[in-house]
């Protein structure tokens, strides 16, 4: 059987502040710039997941869309979907880069999917950065 | 080593169904996409080839080149048919066209076309259905 990747896109909407507690607010804002504005911003997150496998015989898929959709849904959209991602537990030791939202989609799907599928979670902050984490 | 990419896009009409299952199984499966009138996307399909550019023309391969096979070995079966009842490696194999058995068709198709011609090899392919969702194929067994 053939091994193939079956991706889809996702898309999310949430506000954060870049600023790390152990740099001073001048270091912060010469780091962050007007990401570290004290209000926060937000974006329009796009989350690309790219899943790899057996082609299976019987459907034709790698996986299927709709349980992948739900699983994306229930651990992640809902999670993070028009919300502030600085008060999300995983961001409270952390800043919510991108680099670091990419990981914990990564980290949040690879446990949800069983062992092996998940090949890469993408996102992309605006339309001219995006980030691409594989778990290495 | 460079990776080139050249994107087409077809338009083409499909279903989801599997011979062997009752219709109940089929439409839980599959959902919309088992309805057996069919329907229909507007594909988008991006061929990757690799290898070291030319030293005397620069290129990987020529782009025109690689554009006329694509046409010739995927677009010229694949544009506005109906995958299942019209295109070989669906209809007589009853292989469902999902979008991972495409990109796999796609890479068939285009590997030895590809091999060939010598100076690159195919890379990966890559299916668009939607801008949403999409499938890749490597050659990986």
């Amino acid at each position: 059987m053939a091994m193939a990747y079956f991706g889809r896109r996702y898309m999310l909407s949430a506000s954060h502040r870049l600023h790390a507690d152990s740099l001073s607010d001048a270091e912060n804002r010469a780091t962050y710039g007007k990401c570290n504005n004290p209000h926060g911003h937000g974006h329009n997150y796009v989350i690309e997941v790219l899943v790899g496998g057996e082609v299976d015989s019987e459907t034709g898929m790698v996986v299927n869309m709709a349980t992948l959709d739900e699983m994306v849904r229930t651990t992640v959209i809902e999670r993070f979907d028009h919300t502030n991602l600085n008060l999300d537990p995983l961001f409270v030791n952390q800043v919510p880069t991108t680099e670091n939202l990419t990981k914990a989609v990564f980290d949040v799907l690879k446990n949800a999917l069983p062992a092996g599928k998940l090949d890469y979670v993408r996102v992309e902050e605006t339309e001219n950065n995006f980030f691409q984490y594989q778990g290495q | 080593m460079i990776e080139l990419t050249r994107r087409a896009t077809f338009s083409a009409s499909h279903y989801y169904w599997n011979e062997g299952w009752s219709q109940e199984k089929n439409e839980k499966v599959f959902g919309r996409c088992a309805r057996r009138n069919g329907h229909g996307h507007n594909y988008t399909l991006e061929v990757t080839v690799a290898g070291e550019a030319d030293p005397v023309t620069g290129f990987v391969v020529d782009l025109k080149w690689l554009k006329d096979v694509i046409e010739n070995e995927v677009l010229a079966e694949f544009d506005h048919r109906h995958l299942n009842l019209e295109v070989p490696e669906f209809a007589e194999k009853r292989l469902i066209p999902t979008t991972e058995n495409i990109a796999i068709a796609a890479w068939k198709r285009l590997e030895p076309a590809v091999g060939k011609a010598g100076g690159a090899r195919l890379s990966r392919v890559r299916v668009y259905e939607t801008p949403e969702i999409f499938a890749e194929y490597r050659g990986e067994n």
